[in-house]
């Protein structure tokens, strides 16, 4: 009898201790490290204070809100790039769409740093894209694209594609074709059928993946430390720099921790603003 | 008119009273615990600031037992030697001793942030000589006791050939914990396809003309240290004041467009690629770059003047094989091996006597080479007049932790734009 209460206890341990070793404790430490006071030579200790928080926040605003800016215009143009993608796959795709699907992930088995860096060897000022260009007079000598929000943003929507096209092919291919011929049936022109049936359907989709992009995407630091420049850092090149540059961790953890509840708090946000019936179906999935 | 009835006090205690239910417990426990984790998780550092002096016998203390296993591991910057590694060839036939040599070494601070954890901890971090700079680092390097005493009694050549100046530099007096590998300049380095006027200012840096295509660097001293000059003051010297106008004098430089990125040892690449036309760079870089692609970057120390630094030999406290480190530094300070290094790298030899040596290389040989050779012997880059001195600012340094992160605070911002 005893035995047959623990079992579902003794089954949930080995995810419970994971997750206690590689979340909590991690947790934890850096929560802990966020308040504590001192330098990396002697040492830092606990003092809980909080003002590092404040501090870090006023410093690094503009990198903060500029994550967001970037990740949210990244989300914007993934949602535009990725629909048609995903609904060419998924309705027109025929027998074809595992290699369709395929193709599309095949560039992403090469490292994600190594693709960033084949941008930049693409987009550089005297490169094979903008060389010709300059040299017939098409652009002038001091354009690039390196070094700008485009260069990055662009990065950014490069790397997470896969990661919207994919839930949003996953919500459309499981609409029922009998669903799309009622609308017609029912006299709904192809546009009214998008806008009223096949859309909504795919809500879910959507919403994963802006919960797959926007996160990463925001507090992404590989894409704007390789194609941008002093002004266009993100905050994640900031924390990392805290830790690796400057031993400040301090600082450091205070901007992940507040990364972490700005990112929580607008996920939330749009979670009840799509209404929760939508999210549900998602986390159901 | 019967009396309102007094409920039981008891009752109504319990009514208004939260009581302590098992979840509360658990809920005020959990704090606790929480509580007590944050606090125990403290950084352990390892050292206390201006515990330079170490004690009499540290030396006989760390060096006590060790043996030369016949291998070396050597962490160093891009740049610094022949490719071909042509010195270190010759360092394993007459010693026996194989050296990796890794160029793993961008900038100061990720390098220092890299290897504290695991120095903090007492752990090889994988090398046994590490090239470091007389920067913040520096310091927290040998305030952190990261540092081996170096055996003086082992550095014969070291004694009898280095310059007298390096003997009693004030990052490191007495060469307590590191001898110099070279020292450098920084100045400014540009392409003269791009840019057809002479550079010769520092103003250079901040004019409109080149917007977008000028480059600095990213450690902050090395940034401040020309922010400050711009201004015509001496970084060695300068004070909180100084550092906060040199920082509006860099942001200037930033919100106006000129400024394309702030580098590390990637600004050679920059140049190279066409993306900066201009930028701060350190003096034997560029030569190196024109011989090895072919390219014709021009360096220039500016009239406000430049910056002079020491890059330094120093053993990790954790290292495997210090006996074979402390061999290599010592043979890099034959005269001959000293030469041919700066033959390569063209930064400043802290030998004095490889100059003759350089002149002796040339004469053996003919036509191009013979004249490169003997442009290096007679550069103020490898070998500086007195009055080149005159033209170049020492680092500041920093008496406390607590000024260092006053001045990281006012730079850091402008790099991370």
């Amino acid at each position: 009898m005893l035995r047959r209460r623990l079992a579902p206890y003794l089954l949930v341990l080995p995810g419970g201790l994971w997750l206690l070793l590689f979340f909590v404790v991690p947790m934890v430490t850096m929560l802990s490290l966020s308040l504590q006071q001192g330098d990396v030579v002697t040492g830092y200790v606990f003092t809980g204070h909080w003002q590092t928080y404040v501090d870090a926040v006023v410093n690094y605003r503009t990198q903060l809100v500029r994550s967001l800016i970037y990740g949210g215009i990244t989300t914007v143009v993934l949602i535009v790039l990725a629909f048609p993608v995903a609904y060419w796959i998924a309705f027109y795709g025929g027998r074809r769409k595992a290699t369709y699907l395929f193709l599309l992930l095949l560039p992403f088995f090469v490292s994600f740093v190594l693709r960033t860096i084949s941008w930049r060897q693409i987009l550089t000022d005297e490169g094979i894209l903008l060389g010709p260009l300059k040299d017939a007079g098409l652009l002038h000598q001091e354009f690039h694209v390196l070094g700008t929000p485009v260069a990055v943003i662009g990065g950014l929507v490069y790397n997470f594609l896969p990661f919207m096209v994919l839930p949003v092919y996953v919500a459309l291919e499981r609409i029922d074709p009998r669903v799309v011929e009622a609308a017609r049936d029912l006299y709904a022109d192809p546009a009214t059928t998008f806008r009223k049936v096949i859309f909504p359907l795919a809500l879910p989709g959507v919403f994963a993946g802006v919960l797959m992009t926007f996160v990463p995407a925001s507090s992404d630091y590989v894409n704007s430390a390789v194609l941008g420049s002093s002004s266009t850092t993100m905050i994640g090149q900031v924390i990392q720099s805290q830790y690796l540059t400057s031993s400040n961790y301090p600082t450091a953890s205070a901007l992940s921790f507040t990364l972490m509840a700005v990112l929580l708090i607008g996920v939330f946000a749009y979670a009840r603003a799509l209404g929760t019936e939508d999210v549900m179906k998602v986390a159901a999935r | 008119m019967s009396q309102p009835r007094i409920p039981d006090p008891a009752l109504l205690r319990g009514l208004t009273q939260r009581r302590l239910g098992r979840r509360d417990a658990l809920r005020i426990s959990g704090l606790a615990a929480l509580g007590g984790a944050l606090a125990a998780c403290g950084v352990k550092g390892k050292g206390s600031p201006g515990a330079s002096a170490p004690a009499a016998d540290a030396v006989a203390k760390f060096w006590a037992g060790k043996t030369s296993t016949g291998k070396l591991n050597f962490a160093n910057w891009p740049l610094y030697m022949d490719p071909a590694h042509p010195e270190l060839k010759k360092f394993t036939a007459a010693t026996g001793i194989e050296v990796d040599y890794q160029e793993v070494i961008q900038e100061m601070g990720p390098w220092f942030a890299k290897v504290q954890p695991q120095l903090a901890a007492g752990q090889d971090i994988g090398f046994d000589l590490m090239v470091i700079t007389n920067s913040i680092q520096f310091k927290q390097f040998v305030d952190s006791g990261f540092l081996a005493p170096l055996d003086h009694g082992k550095l014969p050549n070291y004694a009898a050939n280095a310059d007298a100046a390096y003997k009693k530099e004030a990052f490191d007096p007495g060469n307590v914990y590191s001898v110099p590998w070279t020292s450098g300049m920084t100045g400014i380095a540009y392409d003269p396809k791009k840019i057809t006027r002479p550079i010769t200012r520092l103003a250079d840096l901040w004019d409109p003309a080149f917007k977008g295509k000028v480059g600095m660097f990213s450690d902050t001293q090395e940034l401040g240290n020309f922010g400050m000059m711009a201004l015509g003051v001496n970084p060695e010297k300068s004070t909180p004041d100084d550092w906060k106008k040199a920082a509006a004098k860099l942001k200037e430089q930033k919100s106006g467009g000129i400024i394309r990125n702030y580098y590390d040892q990637s600004y050679i690449d920059a140049l190279g690629k066409g993306e900066v036309w201009i930028t701060q760079a350190w003096s034997g870089d560029v030569f190196q770059k024109n011989v090895s692609d072919g390219t014709d970057f021009k360096f220039v120390i500016p009239e406000e003047g430049g910056t002079i630094w020491t890059d330094n030999f120093a053993i990790p406290v954790t290292a495997k094989n210090p006996l074979d480190a402390l061999k290599l530094i010592d043979f890099f300070y034959q005269v001959e091996i000293a030469a041919s290094l700066a033959e390569y790298i063209n930064y400043v030899c802290p030998v004095p006597a490889a100059r003759d040596q350089i002149r002796k290389d040339a004469a053996a040989k003919t036509g191009k080479d013979k004249a490169a050779l003997e442009a290096v012997a007679d550069s103020p880059l490898v070998f500086p007049a007195p009055a080149d001195y005159a033209r170049l600012h020492y680092y500041r340094s920093f008496a406390t932790a607590a000024e260092q992160q006053e001045y990281q605070g006012i730079f850091e911002p402008i790099v991370l734009g």
